[in-house]
């Protein structure tokens, strides 16, 4: 529960602390931190324009995109408390009921019948295929370092030891930093300030969504940052109490927060041909980790 | 056997009295007929499932010896799916063929070839004799080859028939040397020989005993590089056929396999290695093969390739399990195969009759002639989805609990020592993301362009939604896609007499059962997965709620500033997959046909792209056209001259006589040779 909670907290801020980042880096005044939320109610109390073109798949794919970002956030651990959702396993569910998620939002997409759209539909789906391995190679490196298999038991039994497993954690965060980037449509994969549609990934996929639908699937994007905030948090709040927890687990996302604000503004986004060998490369990191657990394990032969 | 004997007699009188019926009730009856054998075989299997093992043994004749027919929970397990399948296609077919009345005596055979099909397939299932298997198994094949045949005035029905017929043979081939092999080494057709022949030899002979059956039966399951009949086959038969082709008959390759697991005594651990790796190139060939196509039928095929895929790697990781002792491995692994297979058999049905209907109404499989269907197909769109979605693995579907039993197994059995071991777990894991990544693309693409969007081409008769005869058995398999996806636990629980087949092989090391925390596992996914439907329906209330009284004007689709209502300028399946096949193309030998728009006044422009399958053409097209090169420069024996062939005829038998006579007489020369 208490990590569901603080999930929501800092996505509220999370998106905020980012612009205010860019601003500050491209030396503009900038809006206040609050600015992307208000934002998102103002979407949540207007009307919609719906393409005579759509049918029911594309009423109902913003409000299951949404469901399934909320479930994959019931499954992450927060320090000591349990997800609301745990098991064995549950980090498969995790990257499961998030490919739901995107299912229906490229479904959701293709509905419009537009020429831009199925194009960033296309995308998505190309990209997120290519990112899935290397979170699973991840998770199944910290399940062999740990002997679980759930998020839970996986961050309370991690704890770092070496130098190795310093490295180890460092490049970890790494992958998923870069996979929460390439998740939420942000550089060097996507450039979501992009005016044109030919060069967008997930903006174009929602270009026919409006009102309240639209205010789901931007607030989504906000939750997935602080998800993945909360999930790199949880590497390095396995053995304190609650308030230090707490403590750490707002100042990771403060950081975190900065960092993509930082990326976003001194990166420029790859080319869109590139962008699938990049993506690729993050499995090799992953499979890297894998095998310095190995090291650490001593089943290196 | 009083039952096994009623089984019979009705099924050989039906032969008999079906092609004399009227029209009308020839479908009627075969249906009934179909429910009735499901209903005595599934009464007389269940008890098996839940432990109680049946055998009976007949007498047979002097050629085959005794008959021993054995049930357990592995044949009760594939018989309650088989049967499941059957029905559904048979009520579905029943709709289906309605076009097709006037055509009485192909009815006819197809109705009975469909009986033969569930009876050899129960049959295979029970009958543990290698002569009367293979019987049984022939029987299958024929019978199954008629009903793929039904449009046989149609070329690439024919040629694709042929090739199915040809390419079953060459596994019976296989599975037939495999038995004789053990009969010659014991003696005895009984199945039991194949165990005493195992354990009498060293690993390594029952290693290449078990290859001759695992190729037998992986071209019926259709393993890379034995798939090759699979997309062509599937394509051509009716839509009720596809369904039960790719959802059990297919089906009953897998279960030679397991049942030769269970039989083999052998070396289960490099074994389960090679199983695994076979497995995860199946599965990311079929699947990356599948995004490709144009032909929904054709994509729908390649997909049974990746999910006969992701059955190998839970049936690799149960095999490992047996080999290291492991009774986590044995129960993710085999438990994860077994529920695949029934999820498979239901998902690729349901997506098969989905595709029937759209078949029968449009009269086209080519997806880029296909879009908007969801106004006109309703129900059919929503099947399709719930399928699709299924197929890809995804909560709260059933799909996802067996991969999930899988991956659980792939990522428990890491655990282990060995390095090889991780490397090849690491292998599966990462062939079983890319497979799911993989198959996410293809099903977005596929119901895209069919279902969403504006049509792409305007049919003579407007698309409408198929009569509710259809759609029942439709509804039914959707049933059960829910309910094991809600209630896994259950499910679960009934494959804990097959899987006990494999634990019961050997002394289990450490904990003798994780069954429990399983359970309590799978519980959790029903759990999470009703959570995230009732989560969708109350996010979805809610936008209802708020949004009911909010202005909601209908305009066209934002075009950057273009308002015309045009379907050219949307997305095709072809262009939704391009930056994929630009990354895959190295790996297939893709034709392509272009012709650009260039010049003050160009011609009309056109692209073409054919993908074509590299394995087949190394090891089917390549041997082939170098065979009939070989064998063509011996045409000139065959001039059409009667003559020559008398001449022929005469040549042969005088070499039939002469030829000893010239030995004797050359062994003579060399004699007096020698003597002198």
């Amino acid at each position: 529960m208490i990590s569901l909670i603080m999930i929501v907290l800092t996505s509220l801020l999370f998106m905020g602390i980012v612009i205010r980042t860019k601003s500050i880096a491209t030396g503009r005044k900038g809006p206040g931190l609050f600015q992307p939320m208000k934002d998102i109610l103002r979407l949540w109390k207007k009307g919609a324009v719906y393409s005579q073109t759509t049918s029911f798949i594309f009423q109902i794919a913003p409000s299951i995109y949404f469901a399934s970002i909320i479930m994959a956030i019931l499954v992450i651990p927060f320090g000591h408390y349990k997800g609301i959702i745990s098991f064995n396993g549950d980090f498969v569910f995790f990257a499961y009921v998030l490919a739901l998620g995107k299912f229906f939002s490229i479904i959701g997409a293709l509905d419009t019948g537009s020429s831009f759209e199925g194009m960033g539909a296309s995308r998505e789906a190309l990209y997120s295929m290519l990112a899935e391995p290397a979170f699973f190679i991840l998770m199944g490196s910290f399940a062999l370092y740990t002997g679980h298999t759930s998020f839970h038991e996986i961050f309370i039994s991690l704890h770092f030891g070496s130098y190795i497993s310093y490295g180890l954690g460092v490049l970890a965060t790494f992958v998923l930093v870069m996979i929460a980037m390439i998740e939420n449509s942000r550089m060097p994969v996507d450039d979501p300030k992009t005016h044109l549609e030919l060069t967008m990934v997930h903006e174009v996929m929602i270009l026919d969504n409006s009102g309240f639908d639209l205010g789901l699937i931007l607030y989504g994007t906000n939750l997935k940052f602080a998800m993945y905030g909360a999930l790199i948090a949880n590497f390095f709040t396995g053995s304190f109490s609650v308030l230090i927890s707490i403590i750490i687990f707002l100042a990771v996302q403060f950081i975190f927060a900065i960092t993509v604000g930082i990326l976003e503004s001194f990166s420029a986004r790859f080319r869109m041909g590139n962008n699938a060998q990049f993506i690729f490369t993050l499995t090799s990191i992953s499979i890297l980790i894998f095998f310095g657990v190995l090291l650490i394990m001593g089943k290196f032969v | 056997m009083v039952y096994i004997q009623t089984y019979i007699a009705i099924l050989v009188l039906s032969l008999f009295v079906i092609p004399f019926l009227k029209m009308k009730w020839k479908g009627i009856i075969t249906l009934f007929l179909v429910i009735f054998n499901a209903i005595l075989s599934g009464y007389l299997v269940f008890p098996a499932l839940l432990g109680e093992k049946l055998s009976f043994v007949f007498q047979g004749s002097i050629v085959t010896g005794v008959i021993p027919i054995r049930i357990d929970g592995l044949s009760a397990w594939f018989i309650l799916l088989i049967n499941f399948t059957l029905i559904t296609g048979a009520i579905y077919g029943l709709q289906y063929m309605k076009v097709y009345r006037k055509q009485t005596a192909n009815i006819s055979l197809h109705c009975l070839a469909y009986l033969l099909v569930q009876t050899s397939l129960t049959a295979i299932c029970v009958v543990q004799n290698s002569l009367v298997f293979l019987f049984a198994w022939e029987i299958m094949t024929i019978s199954s080859f008629v009903l793929i045949i039904f449009e046989y005035y149609k070329q690439d029905t024919l040629k694709a028939g042929i090739n199915f017929l040809i390419q079953s043979h060459a596994g019976v081939l296989f599975l037939t040397l495999g038995f004789i092999w053990v009969y010659y080494r014991t003696g005895s057709y009984d199945f039991e020989a194949i165990s005493q022949f195992s354990t009498s030899f060293p690993p390594i002979t029952s290693l290449a005993l078990f290859f001759f059956f695992f190729i037998g039966f992986a071209v019926k399951a259709g393993f890379v590089p034995f798939h090759t009949w699979l997309p062509y086959a599937h394509p051509v038969a009716p839509s009720h056929i596809s369904g039960i082709m790719s959802g059990v008959i297919i089906k009953i390759g897998v279960f030679g396999i397991l049942r030769m697991l269970q039989l083999i005594q052998t070396d289960y651990v490099i074994l389960g290695y090679i199983i695994l790796i076979f497995s995860v190139f199946s599965g990311i060939y079929g699947v990356m093969l599948a995004i490709l196509q144009h032909n929904l039928k054709k994509l729908l095929a390649y997909h049974s390739i990746e999910n006969i895929g992701i059955i190998g790697v839970g049936i690799g990781l149960g095999t490992l399990g047996i080999g290291q002792h492991s009774s986590p491995l044995i129960l993710l692994g085999f438990g994860g195969a077994l529920l695949h297979v029934l999820n498979h058999s239901l998902f690729k049905s349901l997506l098969f009759y989905s595709a029937g209907n759209v078949y029968q109404t449009t009269h086209t499989m080519n997806i880029e002639h296909l879009g908007g269907l969801v106004k006109q197909m309703p129900h059919t769109t929503i099947l399709f989805l719930i399928a699709a979605l299924a197929i890809c693995g995804l909560p709260p579907f059933n799909g996802f609990v067996s991969e999930f039993l899988i991956y659980s197994g792939l990522f428990n059995g890491m655990a282990s020592e060995e390095m090889l071991n991780l490397v090849v777990l690491l292998f599966s894991v990462f062939g079983m993301v890319l497979i799911g990544g993989l198959a996410l693309l293809c099903f977005t693409k596929a119901f895209g362009a069919i279902f969403l969007g504006n049509p792409r081409h305007r049919f003579i008769t407007e698309p409408k939604e198929s009569n509710p005869g259809k759609l029942i058995p439709m509804y039914m398999v959707t049933v059960f896609i829910v309910a094991i996806g809600l209630f896994p636990q259950f499910f679960f629980s009934l494959l804990s007499e097959p899987i006990k087949l494999y634990s019961d092989k050997v002394n289990i090391l450490g904990e003798i059962s994780t069954g429990a925390s399983i359970t309590e596992t799978m519980q959790s996914i029903g759990f999470s997965a009703a959570g995230f439907i009732v989560l969708g329906l109350l996010i979805f209330f809610v936008r209802k709620t708020i949004t009911a009284k909010k202005p909601k004007p209908i305009l066209t689709t934002w075009g950057c500033g273009y308002v015309g209502n045009t379907e050219k300028m949307q997305y095709t399946a072809s262009s939704f997959i391009r930056s994929y096949r630009k990354l895959a193309e190295p790996l297939f030998s893709i034709q392509k046909k272009k012709i650009e728009v260039a010049g003050v006044f160009p011609i009309a422009g056109r692209h073409e792209t054919h993908p074509h399958d590299k394995i087949e053409e190394w090891l089917i097209d390549k041997p082939w056209n170098f065979l009939k090169f070989f064998f063509g420069k011996f045409r000139f024996l065959q001039n059409g001259n009667p003559q020559f062939y008398v001449l022929y005829g005469a040549i042969f038998i005088a070499l039939i006589i002469g030829f000893p006579i010239i030995i004797e007489a050359i062994i003579k020369i060399i004699y007096f040779l020698n003597q002198i």
